[in-house]
């Protein structure tokens, strides 16, 4: 604070005039208003619309307290979808990251051009529409005709129904989820190739065996990276929506054989918003979902404190 | 990668190679060889899990429907009257258009408005700056959903419910994801030719578009392109806000033939096929004429693109 000038509430920094603040605020309008209009306000707007049993149609609502997450309480469909979003992520995290990190290790020794290639045509699932994703795998998982339960039969596996039989759909959805892991290897990869080469020879030269450099150099190393596919897969897993959708849900009304197995927590809450047309129920719906994200991605950070290694001043 | 780097350090004059390594590497060369080829067996064997769900698909999608499982490679007879019959029985045309339209507007309006404001955090001295970005950083963390609703009944009230309008208009607003991104490309310009251009005259609108765009071309296509795919493949917004089935994208057109061909007596596997082609097809080509911007976007921001 300069003693000597009257205090300005906005203190210019040196060499820029008052002018300049105008076009900052040009600058800056595009997402000032946005935020305003599109995320801040419909924030507040979707926090009031839980409190009330606002519906669409007549555009009128009434204040109703708690009684939306009263109700979550009670609907049988909260716990399905909420259970069957967990068994999903708990299974769909640790098989991405694991498996992501064996591609991408694989690409990482094998090197030059060859893991360029691979790396490309690793990633072509995840260019593809959700919603082509979601038929393909309608094709793929059918019984007994498809794809997969095909090559299942010719090494003399029975294969599930992986369609209609409860046991079995959400693990044919992590089958469908994993087949666009390649997001997760190019990252995992960069991180790879970003460990220093003289760390892996130095800890040669004391005797380090291949599973020892892998846990004492590589793990530590990549440990930002790893940690970072870890959040974004799981808040992603979290808000699974339209491959799910595609297959089981829209004008059929979800009338599979399989009941709710495919009734993950998104697809729930965009039905009662959209299908339904209980905007409040909804509104109450995703913010359960907000808390429990917050939640997670909280803990995953706190406990990441202890493991992940960040070197200096990088990242 | 790893291999080349390898050989330019050794190659390094003045640095001794420790003698355990230059000993290893000598007893290690056929070893190495031999586990790189099982490296390289074991990569292609899951390139053909990940590549051939695709031709596959372009495979069912040519034969007659009896035979879409058949696993035969090359169908025959290879139909491509299938093409022709899903463009007769749906307004295919109409939905590429609509699609082609709503993912240019995105593509275009938030590049633009998104180098606007990235470059408001990058050049300017501000109040409040640190503040204002954090605020930017944070709303990425926010979860669609929970704004989904009052964004559905905000565009509903302005009257564009059941138009392309609300699929790209948003994109008007800039996007935190993009914002964060193209200022870390901002901040890695020199100061100094702003510092230079403003000497000479040139207004704040001149220096940003005529300075610093073009010398950030690479990282604006990296938001083109990524906007690009996003709201090609966007299945939630066709969803909410389209009716009528001559207003849908390709992605909602998709999703309306797989539901018809879930409640109806006989299914047409074929023709999902083909949809499912049309769809993927634009992306595919998208991606290797850009695949250079999509793998430096995701080696930036640490989005998987999914």
């Amino acid at each position: 604070m300069q003693a000597a000038e009257p205090r300005r509430i906005l203190r210019l920094p040196v060499g820029q005039d008052r002018s300049t603040l105008l076009w900052v605020a040009l600058f800056l309008s595009p997402w000032i208003i946005g935020f305003v209009v599109f995320t801040a306000g419909p924030m507040l707007w979707s926090l009031w619309l839980s409190f009330t049993n606002y519906d669409v149609l007549t555009g009128t609502g009434d204040f109703i307290g708690l009684r939306n997450y009263e109700r979550m309480l009670g609907d049988r469909r909260v716990g399905v979808s909420l259970w069957n979003t967990a068994y999903f992520t708990l299974l769909y995290v640790p098989l991405s990251v694991g498996l992501g990190l064996l591609l991408a290790s694989l690409l990482n020794r094998t090197g030059g051009r060859l893991a360029g290639f691979f790396r490309t045509a690793f990633y072509l699932p995840n260019v593809t529409p959700a919603v082509a994703v979601g038929t393909l795998f309608l094709l793929l998982l059918n019984n007994p005709d498809g794809l997969v339960n095909q090559a299942l039969a010719a090494i003399g596996i029975p294969g599930p129904s992986w369609l209609n039989d409860p046991a079995w759909i959400k693990n044919g959805i992590v089958l469908m989820m994993l087949w666009s892991i390649g997001g997760t290897v190019v990252i995992l990869f960069a991180a790879l190739r970003n460990v220093p080469v003289e760390l892996y020879e130095a800890a040669r030269i004391d005797g380090a065996s291949a599973w020892r450099q892998f846990r004492h150099v590589t793990l530590p190393m990549i440990s930002g990276a790893l940690f970072f596919v870890l959040i974004i897969n799981t808040v992603a897993s979290l808000q699974l929506f339209s491959e799910v959708y595609t297959i089981f849900y829209g004008q059929q009304q979800g009338q599979t054989a399989g009941g709710d197995s495919a009734l993950f927590y998104v697809v729930y809450l965009f039905r009662n918003a959209f299908e339904f047309f209980e905007m409040g129920y909804a509104s109450a719906l995703a913010w359960l979902l907000f808390a429990v994200i917050g939640l997670i991605t909280f803990v995953q950070f706190r406990v990441s404190r202890r493991f992940v290694y960040y070197e200096g001043e990088e990242r | 990668m790893s291999t080349s780097q390898h050989a330019e350090r050794s190659a390094v004059p003045g640095i001794r190679q420790p003698e355990a390594v230059l000993a290893e590497r000598s007893r290690g060369g056929v070893r190495r060889v031999a586990s790189r080829a099982v490296y390289i067996a074991l990569l292609a064997g899951f390139t053909i899990l990940f590549v051939y769900p695709f031709v596959w698909l372009l495979s069912a999608s040519l034969k007659t429907g009896a035979e879409v499982f058949n696993n035969e490679l090359v169908p025959d007879p290879v139909m491509w009257g299938n093409y022709a019959e899903l463009f007769a029985r749906r307004p295919v045309l109409a939905w590429t258009w609509n699609s082609v339209l709503v993912s240019m507007l995105a593509a275009v309006t938030v590049t633009v408005t998104s180098a606007m404001v990235a470059w408001a955090f990058a050049y300017f001295r501000f109040p409040y700056r640190n503040l204002l970005f954090g605020v930017v950083l944070a709303s990425m963390m926010l979860p669609g959903a929970v704004t989904m609703i009052p964004n559905f009944l905000i565009w509903d009230w302005l009257g564009w419910n059941n138009t392309l309008v609300p699929l790209w208009a948003g994109n008007l607003f800039a996007s935190p994801f993009y914002i964060f991104l193209l200022r870390q490309f901002f901040l890695g310009l020199p100061r100094e030719l702003f510092d230079a251009a403003r000497v000479d005259g040139a207004s704040h609108l001149r220096m940003w578009w005529s300075v610093a765009l073009p010398l950030t071309k690479a990282a604006l296509i990296v938001v083109f392109v990524f906007e690009l795919k996003a709201a090609w493949t966007d299945l939630v917004k066709p969803l909410i806000f389209l009716r009528d089935v001559g207003t849908y994208t390709l992605p909602r057109g998709l999703k309306a033939i797989v539901d018809s061909s879930n409640i109806g007596g006989e299914q047409h596997f074929e023709l999902l096929a083909v949809g499912g082609v049309l769809v993927t097809v634009p992306m595919i080509v998208i991606f290797f004429v850009a695949q250079r911007y999509f793998l430096e976007g995701i080696a930036t921001t640490g989005s998987t693109g999914r």
